[in-house]
């Protein structure tokens, strides 16, 4: 069963957390229930893939001994090799899910949210080499991180240390109230998102296209904006109803989107657009390599690092989505509407031309939307097939 | 000179700009003086000046946003 998309999942999950409100409502513990609740949907959500679950253990057992041994080896001693080694090892999995499909193998190294629960073991991996998790985590809650089911399929993207001190807080009546009241509210901001707006920008919009377009170009337009405005439902959809069932889990989930449609610039766009995915390769790709560059010295322009940075990020954010040709061309063309924008902002810092004032500010907005969802024409593959 | 007063410098100087000097309560992301590169910048000028390691996962945007803020958490890890 694929999570969020029937309604006959919403009312299963409906039972399954009636006792986990009832205790919060009671200012009561239910982690323990909750952990009970996320191995039952776990096996409804695969039931109908008995090799997908298989995989799915497999994963999790390597990334936890993978994770373990790292924490337990970072304890004693600290080399950058056995480091590269570990990260590379907790990548594997996804590489080869990546690269099967390429080379016309059975992809058998894959299943439903691979792509997000790398992300989990990875940071772990270079927290500890950060020297930010010292202690051996207990293996019931990296279990319950990793396997956390509202966030299984398609993030968002939790930190560990962040979902530790939710897991860890019993909250209180009053606080649990606000949890349910925000949960539910945004579980249904996720109904109006993904099955009223998106549904209908699909089923009236979309698949009509070709009887109303009259050219190949206006159907290109045409067809830009639509699948950008579904994408955006749809996503943001699926993320309100991953964030609010977290919520009644007691578990505060970072969002995904902040209004990216009205984003000034480019690199704003990137802080309002699945924020937990891009957030993740600025901190753990983007900000490390500028951080490694600059001390070892290796380059000195820091314009040509910064750009180097945006470049590397944005090709492993496309590579990422897929080994497809329009995602690495969506990666290669976000990284030169960075890379254009920093040599803008940098000259307009000095010349001024572009003042900032709410005329301005309008302006900024409509052209970024236009760049933003040429580039979702793009990652729909319409202009490359 | 006192500790604070030279993480303003610091700062200053990172950023380019005496505004952070001027308005202490300012928010360095919201206003576009400080970026993800700035911050890297800013983190080696810490380890430099301060012998403070700040790993950039624990530079929360949240609670490192203000001039203030940055001062307040550069005294808890001292």
């Amino acid at each position: 069963m694929t999570p969020y998309s029937s309604f006959l999942f919403f009312i299963i999950l409906g039972i399954l957390l009636a006792p986990t409100i009832i205790l919060g409502l009671n200012g009561k513990s239910f982690r323990l229930y909750n952990m009970l609740v996320s191995v039952l949907v776990l096996a409804l959500i695969f039931s109908n893939s008995l090799h997908g679950l298989i995989m799915l253990c497999l994963f999790t057992l390597w990334q936890t001994i993978l994770i373990k041994s790292y924490i337990a080896y970072r304890r004693e001693a600290n080399s950058g090799i056995i480091f590269c080694l570990a990260a590379a090892a907790s990548i594997l999995p996804l590489a080869l899910s990546k690269l099967l499909p390429f080379f016309a193998v059975d992809n058998w190294a894959t299943f439903l949210g691979i792509s997000y629960l790398t992300f989990k073991g990875v940071q772990l991996i270079i927290e500890t080499r950060d020297g930010l998790i010292k202690k051996q985590l207990p293996i019931s809650r990296l279990l319950y991180f990793i396997l956390f089911f509202p966030t299984i399929s398609s993030g968002p993207i939790d930190r560990y240390r962040r979902f530790e001190k939710d897991d860890q807080t019993v909250w209180t009546k009053e606080q649990y109230e606000d949890l349910l009241y925000k949960g539910i509210n945004k579980i249904f901001l996720g109904f109006l998102y993904k099955f009223i707006l998106g549904y209908c920008i699909n089923t009236y919009v979309i698949m009509t296209m070709q009887y109303w377009t009259s050219s190949s170009f206006s159907h290109g337009l045409a067809y830009m904006y639509a699948y950008s405005l579904y994408l955006f439902f749809d996503f943001a959809g699926y993320t309100a109803f991953a964030v609010g069932i977290s919520y009644i889990m007691g578990v505060k989930s970072p969002e995904n989107f902040n209004k990216p449609f009205i984003s000034r610039n480019i690199k704003d766009f990137w802080n309002r657009w699945h924020m937990s995915l891009s957030f993740w390769f600025r901190d753990y790709v983007f900000m490390r390599f500028v951080l490694w560059m600059t001390k070892k010295k290796w380059i000195t322009n820091r314009m040509a690092v910064s750009n180097i940075g945006y470049l590397l990020l944005f090709l492993l954010m496309g590579v990422w989505h897929g080994l497809a040709l329009q995602y690495i061309v969506y990666g290669l063309y976000h990284a030169l509407l960075m890379v254009g924008f920093n040599f803008f902002e940098k000259w307009n810092k000095k010349y001024k031309w572009w003042p900032n004032n709410k005329w301005t500010t309008a302006v900024s907005v409509v052209v970024t939307f236009h760049f933003v969802c040429f580039g979702f024409f793009i990652f729909s593959g319409e202009l490359i097939h | 000179m006192d500790f604070n007063q030279e993480v303003l410098l610091v700062l200053a100087e990172v950023c380019q700009d005496d505004i952070v000097k001027e308005n202490p309560d300012i928010d360095l992301f919201e206003e576009g003086i400080l970026d993800s590169f700035g911050t890297v910048e800013l983190l080696i000028a810490f380890e430099n000046h301060f012998n403070i390691t700040v790993p950039i996962t624990e530079f929360d945007r949240d609670e490192w946003s203000t001039p203030n803020q940055i001062i307040k958490q550069l005294n808890e890890l001292r």
